[in-house]
């Protein structure tokens, strides 16, 4: 069907520019947009210079032997593998204890909890928790686990016993116990992101579909058998998305291990396990590990940055680098386990 | 212009439950008796007093709001899993007073199984889906898992469908499927009852007609007592309608009175489709 040529067509230009209040409200939209690009881009920029210049100071430092060598008075010999090691149990019994007691509150509060005002007290304060500054968890950790750790070894006759937190006692010569030992410090930074851990765990289980629950139980599962087998599972992505992500900030923390009194300048591994080996070869040395002295790496590069020498800035740049790649290869762990276990859940 | 005509009537497919049942020979499977439902402070079932009778289907209608879905949920106790809901009166399902303090509700839920609106597959294989309740009752032997798994498929009418790939995801299946998997992992936990809240309404007709062809096969076996929003869907599959309006339980009968000569001005209004 043709339109007849005599139709009234409004007479209207879609050449741009034509209406002058058009024109003002693009060029406005133009502004925002390109001053929001410009935030963005240029924190980026400070971030790249930044890198780039820690990379370049690391020259001259920063080769294998930089993570084979422990420290060392001579900066062309210091190394990290004391920082690392160090930095590896703190992060280990870190999780351990920050996974159970995270999950178990974020599926309690989520889950189990009526709500009652308890409960919602808990729930606000969380987010206040996280922002805490992890010095003060450092104060509150040297006040409360060190001071035990000091009492459990006096209990346990010295220096002469490993106490497990007073569980178990094991008997080993010449083995002296510190207070300033990796459980200590692994139990404060266990305070410095448990609230974290709670919220990203919380997040991720109210993500789950209440459908899922309901027909659980409507298949008369129970609310255990709900939460393990339904629930837990289809969190999973989001809690351990959180619990990576947390547990590299945790590795990142110095104040707090500073503050309770861990060594910044040793050569020596907890436990005295330099290598992955010894942790299968050596037993009794494992089981040492976890109330030894240590070092770790944020405060290994605090030591080095301070130290007057300038040959080493080439050294605390290079423990910047590993630290960081560190801190990218678990938080790449992070966005793999994301991606794979989202994957399998469509709903 | 013939084709409009001939959506309107009931597909040729669709046979219908035998609506020459004769429900007075069948012991009652559910007796509620003086229902009062509460959420919070509102009430919104009103001194509900209904009889379900064994092995036929019990179609429950009303407009949005009515209280229907309330009641289907008390007879499981789904409605305890909400803050504030409370209830009184009596509900005996097969002889026993469920709202008692006593009764084991994962016991009751075992026993009465429940079919939603949107079906809701767990994000697991469909193996695992239809095993999920045998297994949390505690079975593990695989063998007397996949038989079971395989006799509900087939009376879900799903097995042909999913024999193949019963290890892949149950999301993958197209939401009638999906909503058979549904009825047949409610299957595999044995029920005698079971509660459909509107199990077609989010279905495409050919869907829609497979689930009701299913549900006229399995009253044989067991207890149905469906929600429904549709008139035609009620008078298809049900032996006994029961017509609920703003919580009180209006009119109860056999479908073919309801349908044909209600004794309530109410029910007649709502059938006819001048409210609702």
């Amino acid at each position: 069907m043709n339109i007849p040529d005599s139709a009234a067509i409004p007479t209207v230009s879609f050449i741009s520019g034509a209406d002058g209040r058009i024109r003002r409200r693009l060029l406005l939209s133009r502004v925002f947009a390109g001053t929001c690009r410009f935030a963005t881009y240029s924190s980026l920029a400070v971030l790249v210079v930044l890198l780039v210049a820690i990379v370049y100071s690391s020259v001259g430092r920063l080769s294998p032997d930089f993570v084979t060598n422990t420290n060392s008075a001579n900066p062309a010999k210091a190394g990290m593998l004391a920082g690392l090691w160090g930095s590896f149990w703190l992060i280990l019994f870190t999780s351990l204890f920050s996974v159970p007691v995270g999950v178990g509150s974020a599926v309690y509060l989520e889950e189990i909890a009526k709500d009652s005002f308890i409960v919602r007290i808990i729930k606000v304060n969380l987010a206040n928790l996280a922002g805490v500054p992890s010095i003060v968890y450092g104060i509150l950790g040297y006040t409360v686990f060190r001071t035990s750790a000091a009492t459990l070894s006096i209990w346990f006759d010295g220096n002469h016993a490993i106490g497990v937190l007073g569980l178990f006692r094991v008997r080993l010569s010449k083995l002296p116990l510190y207070e300033d030992n990796i459980l200590v410090g692994a139990l404060t930074l266990t305070l410095v992101i448990l609230p974290t851990v709670i919220a990203a765990s919380q997040e991720a289980l109210r993500s789950v579909p209440s459908s899922i629950r309901v027909a659980s139980l409507a298949l008369g599962a129970t609310r255990w058998q709900t939460i393990w087998r339904q629930v837990i599972p289809a969190a999973l992505p989001g809690i351990s998305t959180g619990v990576i992500l947390s547990t590299s900030r945790a590795i990142g923390e110095a104040a707090p291990l500073i503050m309770l009194g861990a060594l910044t300048y040793t050569s020596m591994c907890p436990g005295n396990i330099d290598s992955p080996v010894k942790l299968l070869t050596r037993p009794t040395q494992v089981l040492h590990a976890p109330l030894d002295q240590f070092t770790a790496m944020p405060i290994e590069i605090y030591d080095w940055s301070k130290n007057p020498a300038p040959q080493f800035t080439a050294v605390a740049a290079s423990g910047i680098v590993v630290l960081l790649i560190v801190l990218l290869a678990i938080n790449s762990v992070a966005m793999i386990v994301r991606y794979y276990a989202s994957r399998r859940l469509k709903w | 212009m013939a084709s409009i005509t001939q959506t309107k009537s009931v597909p040729p497919s669709v046979t219908g439950v035998d609506r020459d049942l004769d429900m007075s020979a069948h012991p009652a499977a559910i007796q509620v008796r003086g229902l009062d439902f509460f959420y919070g402070e509102l009430k919104v079932l009103f001194n509900v007093s209904l009889t379900v009778p064994e092995r036929s289907v019990t179609a429950l209608i009303g407009p949005s709001g009515c209280g229907k879905s309330t009641f289907l949920r008390t007879l499981n106790r789904m409605n305890d899993l909400i803050e504030g809901a409370r209830c009184v009166g009596e509900i005996l399902v097969e002889g026993q007073n469920i709202m008692d303090s006593a009764v084991d509700v994962v016991l009751l839920r075992k026993h009465v199984g429940m079919v939603f609106q949107k079906s809701t597959p767990f994000p697991k294989s469909i193996f695992d889906n239809v095993a999920y309740g045998p297994r949390v009752a505690g079975e593990k032997n695989r063998s007397v898992l996949a038989d079971l798994v395989e006799s509900c498929l087939k009376k879900a009418a799903l097995w042909e469908e999913v024999k193949d790939r019963l290890t892949t995801s149950a999301m993958s299946l197209s939401g009638g499927q999906q909503q058979r998997l549904c009825i047949a992992r409610t299957l595999a936990t044995n029920p005698h009852i079971i509660l459909m809240d509107e199990p077609a309404s989010a279905l495409d007709p050919a869907s829609t007609d497979r689930i009701e062809n299913l549900i006229g096969e399995l009253c044989a076996n067991y207890t149905i007592v469906i929600v429904t929003h549709n008139m035609q869907q009620a008078s298809r599959v049900s032996h006994q309608t029961a017509f609920f309006y703003k919580g009180i339980l209006e009119e109860t009968g056999p479908t073919s009175k309801i349908f044909t000569s209600p004794s309530k001005k109410a029910t007649q209004d709502y059938i006819t489709g001048r409210f609702g």
